[in-house]
């Protein structure tokens, strides 16, 4: 059974997805979706699995997750005043941005030179992986599950076994004339 | 804490310089103990998934630096096991670069005609294919069509892949399931088994000192076979000899943390680091300009959009490989695969005028992955890098369960290495953006920096002591009896794979390993066959010897 969710859960939770949002971009959920944008369609980050991914430890980032949230909350906040925009008290501030506003902040956070990019940077990894490797589970049962990332790529289905196999992969023809100074092991000379 | 044992020999991690280095002395007959940072993961390991913990995390490592982070093999077998298998030898103008110190830097001794016997020796052992156009893939035929377009030639790579085995999965950075890429598992390995050689999996060696009798004790962990980051017992291994072939990323941290313990280290150690030149593009194939410009169809009526088939590099244009070309302007273009995760981060929308490697614009092209192709390439750096005090343990503070690290190299890419970058983007925009083939954009440095899979010379060989760390047989100045034999002894970018140039300068230095062995009482003695039992290499390099085992 799942505890019941407190308002520190949904800070948390909601910050993260807005974040993920901001890297793979999806369409919301539900119309009052405010963690997710609706910059784009079809699912993103979020709907690929970016918090179960973040949740799981082996990333090396879950503890620190509440740190990142805490941060990006103060980032946001000096953002909106900097920016003289108001923030809606009922979400957490980075959920308050708009999409062009989220991504400007995270463009600001990942540029070379910011004292913190390393940390955001491995954030946005994640996220993006969540989407285009579905890191947190097997990939044959990402795909049959029809996972939102591998399947907007079109990734082709493996075979029964799991396993890839392309027996077509060739033009089987020459399609171009050779370096001259090739030599007879087909190195350059 | 255990009693120290002892050895012949000690190898420090098992790719190309330490597996190579490992048969020839368990051949000879000296006692051999290789120890290596990751799993020993074989065929039925390898698994075709991109979970976190299924064999493409276990059996590589990515190592973030400052402007610079690299990727390399961590299993029994090293680079070999995660690698393409593009098996090139360097062009012949290489050997006499000058970079930017002033003379040659490669020593006096070594050029192409010297090193092609041991690249002859390299190729009995590892066998090399030169694959013809029905090996070439469809993106590998994209590439040439292009370039061929473009008024340009190109060449099928020669590669370490059996045809026969191949299925075209593309999933070589995760091991070869279908024992297709000639790993070093395949070959070097099992022969120093064999011989008795004694291969120890997830033991990471952290320094070196010195033993009374003038040889060497070696400093390891026990590390977890699934956490990386958790570290178990420790332990000591006494050597005679000591060989250290842990990748140009990690052979200078070993030797940086041992300077406490050795005493001083060469100049060199730890620095003149090249990531070989390397930079990604990302071209988007218009497919019907492929079908209509390049004549290009496949089956089902589908002109490209193959990204996800294939076998790592299979076509490379070497038309910049002119020797009568100035130094930095020199390089080479090789298509290449790199799956998802590591493949998609770091690549930008074509025409983005900001950074664009995440975001709106970056899920539209990720949508049309399959007609991705990516071009890699390889042009002459400078030797930037330089490796800062070494972390408490390994070479990097481990991020994730595996794979994600924080390493120390700081990378600061000079004018001549930039422009260079911006020569060859500006070649792979014209050959593929013409008559709308492609839009292309490199990959951002911004994120992780450059990203190499080739690390070299932050160790590396030369004759002069002021700007190598070791002599022309690969010992380390002022420690007689510690070899290096892995990349960082390589002493500049290649423009083409390394892995064979690497290989041949193992192969090359061990002669000299021999005698060094010889002088300290081992009884070894060198002339192993390959290790199928073939000899023709070794008829090869006979008339070389007596000048390498001379000290
Ligand atoms: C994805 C990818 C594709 C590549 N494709 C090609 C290609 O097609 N052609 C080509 O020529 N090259 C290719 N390379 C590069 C090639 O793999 C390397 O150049 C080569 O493996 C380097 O050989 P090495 O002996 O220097 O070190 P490695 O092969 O990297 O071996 C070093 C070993 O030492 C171990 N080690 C590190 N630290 C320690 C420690 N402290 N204690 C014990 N062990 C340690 C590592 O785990 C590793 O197994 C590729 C590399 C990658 C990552």
């Amino acid at each position: 059974m799942r505890p019941p969710s407190t308002d520190v859960d949904e800070t948390r939770t909601m910050t993260l997805e807005a974040f993920a949002d901001t890297i793979v971009p999806g369409e919301k959920r539900s119309p009052d979706d405010r963690a997710i944008a609706g910059a784009t369609t079809g699912g993103g980050a979020v709907q690929a699995g970016a918090l179960d991914l973040l949740g799981w430890d082996a990333t090396g980032l879950t503890e620190g997750l509440d740190g990142f949230v805490t941060a990006l909350t103060g980032h946001a906040t000096a953002y909106a005043l900097e920016h003289g925009l108001d923030l809606d008290p009922a979400v957490p501030p980075f959920v308050s941005l708009t999409f062009e506003h989220r991504t400007a902040l995270v463009r600001r956070l990942t540029t070379p030179g910011h004292p913190e990019k390393e940390l955001w940077v491995s954030l946005a990894l994640f996220c993006n992986m969540a989407f285009d490797s579905a890191a947190h589970m097997s990939t044959a049962d990402a795909i049959a599950q029809g996972h939102p990332g591998l399947l907007a790529m079109g990734i082709e289905k493996p075979d029964a076994d799991g396993r890839w196999r392309f027996p077509n992969f060739s033009y089987g023809r020459p399609l171009a004339r050779l370096h001259p100074d090739t030599t007879p092991t087909g190195s350059p000379s | 804490m255990t009693s120290t044992e002892r050895t012949d020999v000690l190898v420090v991690g098992s790719g190309f310089g330490g597996a190579i280095a490992a048969y020839h002395l368990a051949a000879g007959g000296a006692r051999v103990v290789v120890l290596e940072r990751g799993p020993w993961l074989t065929g039925q390991d390898f698994d075709h998934d991109f979970k976190l913990g299924s064999s493409y995390t276990r059996a590589f490592d990515f190592t973030v630096g400052d402007g610079m982070s690299i990727l390399g093999g961590n299993c029994v077998g090293g680079g070999s096991v995660v690698y393409f298998a593009a098996m090139p030898r360097a062009p012949r103008f290489v050997f006499e670069r000058h970079g930017s110190i002033g003379r040659r830097m490669w020593p006096a001794a070594v050029n192409r005609d010297t090193l092609d016997p041991w690249y002859d020796r390299v190729a009995e052992s590892i066998p090399i294919t030169q694959q013809s156009w029905d090996d070439v893939t469809y993106a590998g035929g994209l590439w040439a069509a292009a370039c061929d377009h473009a008024g340009r030639t190109a060449n099928p790579v020669p590669a370490a892949i059996d045809r026969s085995k191949c299925t075209n999965c593309n999933w070589m950075m995760a091991g070869c399931h279908f024992d297709a890429k000639q790993s070093l598992l395949l070959n070097y390995l099992p022969a120093a088994v064999a011989h008795g050689a004694e291969i120890r999996p997830l033991h990471e060696v952290q320094q070196i000192s010195r033993t009374d009798d003038g040889g060497y004790r070696v400093h390891y962990d026990v590390m977890d076979d699934e956490d990386y980051r958790l570290r178990g017992e420790s332990g000591t291994i006494d050597a005679k000899i000591v060989i250290l072939a842990a990748g140009a990323g990690a052979t200078p941290v070993i030797l940086q943390r041992s300077e406490a313990t050795l005493g001083a280290m060469p100049h060199a150690v730890g620095r003149y680091f090249s990531g070989n030149g390397e930079r990604l593009n990302t071209a988007i194939i218009n497919e019907d300009k492929a079908r209509e410009v390049l004549g290009l169809e496949r089956e089902n009526g589908l002109a490209y959009a193959a990204n996800q088939i294939g076998k790592g590099p299979v076509v490379a244009n070497w038309d910049r490989l002119d020797g009568s070309l100035p130094e930095f302007e020199r390089f080479s273009l090789e298509q290449l695969y790199f799956p998802p995760g590591l493949g998609t981060i770091l690549a930008e929308v074509p025409g983005a005028t900001g950074p664009s490697w995440f975001g709106v614009d970056k899920k539209e092209i990720l949508k049309r992955w399959q007609s991705w192709l990516i071009i890699f390439q390889m042009i002459e750096d400078n030797n930037e890098g330089v490796f800062g005090p070494p972390p408490a343990k390994g070479n990097a503070d481990r991020l994730s369960q595996q794979m994600l690290g924080v390493g120390r190299l700081k990378y600061d890419p000079t004018p001549q290495t930039l422009r260079a970058w911006a020569m060859a983007d500006a070649e792979v925009k014209d050959i593929l953006e013409r008559d709308g083939i492609a839009e292309v954009a490199a990959w951002t440095n911004d994120v992780v920096g450059a990203y190499t899979v080739h690390p070299l010379s932050s160790c590396r060989i030369g004759d002069d002591p002021a700007t190598s760390a070791l002599d022309d047989r690969n010992e380390l100045r002022g420690h007689p009896g510690i070899f290096v034999t892995d990349g960082s002894a390589v002493p500049g970018a290649l423009t083409v794979n390394p892995a064979m140039t690497i290989s041949a300068l193992a192969e090359r230095a061990i002669p000299g390993i021999v005698a060094a062995a010889r002088e300290r009482g081992v009884e070894v003695t060198y002339g192993a066959p390959a290790p199928d039992g073939s000899t023709s290499g070794r008829r090869g390099v006979a008339p070389l010897i007596p000048s390498l085992s001379r000290r």
